[in-house]
């Protein structure tokens, strides 16, 4: 029974296993590069978890950030977990003890595939929990490879954290593609070029992210009305 | 140390963002404006984090040269073929190369 939901879990989560395999490994190497190796990649992957945010995090090593700094940006990049608890509270009552781990356990790509329909015949409880454990093995597995191979030096590996910009700008993209109206992305592209020029570009974080929460709470209550 | 507390603080704001839900809104509605904003956010904060990654670009040397072709090779990719590993992967390569051996 249990190798079953094993076995499911494991071809439903073959695209995301060469995802972050690639995205993990990328990750790896550019913060390696940044003299932040295996020692600091492997904590993050396997407690932060989140992809992004761990490139973020990076940069803000770098520029000795403010742990309040650390916590808005953490906040304003990850918001959007919050809405995925939201939609896995009720799937998610199935599960027992596992569950801080699943809920712990929840990126953007889990999210995807525990969304979807459970087959058949399946123990939901284990199927979102190995989904959730081998998603979570695969960063984990990527990115200490990719700090290995580049605190080895290897790979000339300047130039490498256009990485990230690609990351961000293909999602950008396929946010674009999915959504009639541009508000959102517009204001933040130009909230953030507009702080970058009256804040400077080290300090232009935390007054675009209250611009960009203001301005959408202000259209979120008009269009109520 | 400072970065220590940096790792810990990004450890705990994810945590908690993960687990809010399951604690605060288990048996009760969702504000609407918190359901507005949630769909909302995630497309005012990539375009920011795009700007973010962007910041450093040097437009005295190179004229922000590499920056431009790097992100018109990735989304033009992008849009033809809408793979993410092969945009990323073929626009990281350009600007490496570019950086590397053009605008050296």
């Amino acid at each position: 029974m249990k190798r079953k939901v094993i076995q499911l879990a494991f071809q439903k989560t073959i695209p995301v296993m060469v995802g972050y395999l690639v995205l993990g490994f990328g990750y790896g190497i550019y913060s390696a590069s940044k003299s932040y190796g295996l020692g600091w990649v492997f904590p993050i992957s396997l407690f932060v978890y989140a992809g992004t945010m761990q490139y973020v995090l990076v940069d803000l090593l770098v520029s000795h950030a403010s742990v309040l700094e650390g916590l808005l940006t953490t906040f304003m990049v990850n918001a959007r977990h919050l809405f995925y608890g939201i939609s896995m509270l009720e799937p998610y009552q199935v599960l027992k003890k596992e569950k801080p781990y699943v809920i712990f356990a929840l990126t953007d790509e889990t999210y995807s595939l525990v969304v979807q329909e459970v087959p058949e015949g399946i123990s939901k409880r284990w199927y979102y929990f190995f989904i959730s454990l081998f998603d979570h093995c695969y960063w984990v597995l990527g990115s200490c490879l990719g700090a290995l191979v580049g605190s080895a030096n290897i790979i000339p590996s300047k130039g490498i954290e256009f990485s990230m910009t690609a990351l961000f700008l293909t999602v950008f993209l396929d946010q674009w593609k999915e959504k009639q109206d541009h508000f959102s992305a517009l204001f933040g592209l130009v909230a953030s070029i507009g702080s970058i020029l009256l804040f400077g570009k080290d300090h232009f974080l935390i007054p675009t992210m209250i611009l960009i929460a203001l301005a959408l709470y202000i259209r979120g209550k008009r269009e109520r009305i | 140390m400072n970065g220590v507390y940096l790792v810990l603080a990004s450890i705990f704001m994810t945590a908690l963002l993960r687990f809010l839900p399951f604690v605060l809104w288990k048996n009760r509605a969702i504000p609407e404006i918190v359901q507005r904003l949630g769909r909302e956010l995630p497309y005012a904060i990539m375009a920011m984090l795009v700007v973010y990654c962007l910041r450093n670009t040097d437009f005295q040397a190179s004229f922000g040269i590499p920056e431009a072709i790097a992100l018109v090779v990735t989304a033009g990719l992008h849009l033809y073929k809408r793979n993410s590993l092969i945009s990323i992967a073929t626009g990281t390569l350009v600007y490496m190369v570019l950086v590397q051996l053009v605008f050296v």
